[in-house]
């Protein structure tokens, strides 16, 4: 499940973006504990609307800039899907897993 | 319009890969992803460094278009067919680009990137070489594309659909939410516009709904037929996704996308702008 605010920096943030001001929703796309890259991963907002998508990382990486609120990210892959729910309430980094199955 | 005219599917794709007079061009908003592997034969075009002026904030003139489509080799009387990541969004905007420079026959590969991939269909590394050609573009067909003036001229006048997602409609965010959102214009969205994101058109493998699905998606959300349209975003791909769906999938006539979008808009001193759900959600 998602941990919340945490300083940690699995995956280099772009130059210019500060977590002190900006939501990050972080994370990695994991199948059996290990990561998944070239995953489908979107950002779905608290009525289920389609926000972003992106294409995690070969380390399985996926990265979203969000407003306050709650959100779903949901992984579709060759090997299954799966998704996990994070409420983000402030500026800075929130850590994911998604696990796929 | 049929979507058998302007769509293949995955399957047609493979099968033509071969085929003499069918050009495969990927073009992705990660212009990395075809050096990991692109489908076979296919050429690329990077959308920002081969479809933009390098100077101004415009699209190559008619001569670099020629130059640049002769470059990969691609022919007048060549089938093109375009794909790409993120559900074709850079993809449908080059199909907007080849037909406003007049290209009869290119079509979208349903799905893009991504359904090729979920589908694990053959993706290759290898170096793709077109011998050159002698291209020649027409005219910018200015029926399908709006500037700022006709866009502040159409509120309230004609349909204007921003495409964008609800959070940057209503101004809680200036960009997609997988881009860093550090931008200097105001947000919000043009008065009198509805809200159809252009993911409402996309099955989640991003192959696109059905005709039945997309007419009533766009009638549920109050797009009077009747009217002239037109789409923005914020900086026209997603836009030309829509745009691809009122023309080219459901025929409506008069469709034009707005490539200035937001980020022209949002940066123009003194017109009108609204926040909020806006009067329609």
């Amino acid at each position: 499940m998602s941990g919340c605010g945490a300083p940690e920096q699995s995956a280099a943030l772009p130059a210019g973006v500060d977590p002190g001001r900006e939501i990050v929703l972080t994370g990695k796309v994991l199948a059996d504990g290990q990561p998944v890259g070239g995953a489908f991963v979107r950002l779905l907002d608290a009525s289920g609307e389609f926000t972003a998508e992106v294409v995690s990382s070969p380390e399985g990486d996926f990265r979203f800039f969000a407003a306050p609120g709650s959100w779903t990210v949901r992984a579709l892959h060759r090997s299954g899907r799966g998704e996990t729910a994070v409420n983000a309430e402030g500026p800075g980094l929130h850590t994911l897993e998604v696990a796929v199955a | 319009m049929s979507r058998e005219n302007v769509l293949v599917s995955a399957e047609w794709a493979e099968k033509n890969l071969d085929t003499p007079g069918v050009v495969f061009v990927e073009v992705d908003e990660d212009t990395t992803a075809y050096d990991g592997g692109h489908i076979p034969g296919a050429v690329r075009i990077d959308w920002r460094t081969e479809l933009q002026d390098p100077v101004r904030r415009d699209f190559v003139d008619r001569a670099g278009f020629e130059k640049l489509l002769s470059a990969k080799g691609i022919a007048n009387d060549d089938t093109v067919v375009l794909y790409g990541g993120n559900n074709n969004w850079f993809a449908a905007y080059a199909y907007w680009y080849f037909r406003l420079y007049g290209h009869q026959n290119v079509k979208l590969l349903d799905g893009g990137r991504k359904k090729w991939e979920l589908d694990g269909r053959p993706l290759t590394r290898d170096v793709v070489e077109r011998e050159a050609t002698t291209y020649q573009a027409k005219e910018q067909d200015a029926s399908i594309r709006a500037f700022r003036d006709e866009v502040v001229e159409a509120i309230g006048a004609k349909n204007l659909v921003d495409v964008r997602s609800p959070d940057e409609f209503s101004g809680k965010l200036l960009a997609p939410a997988h881009l860093p959102q550090e931008q200097a214009q105001r947000a919000g969205h043009i008065p009198t516009a509805i809200n159809v994101p252009w993911s409402k058109a996309a099955n989640e493998d991003g192959t696109f709904k059905s005709d039945d699905e997309l007419r009533a998606i766009y009638g549920d959300a109050g797009l009077d037929g009747s009217r002239p349209t037109i789409a923005y975003c914020r900086i026209g791909e997603r836009s030309s996704h829509t745009w691809f769906v009122l023309h080219e999938l459901l025929g409506h006539e008069d469709v034009k996308n707005y490539d200035g979008s937001w980020t022209e808009y949002g940066s123009l001193v003194g017109v009108p702008i609204e926040v909020g759900a806006g009067k329609e959600s």
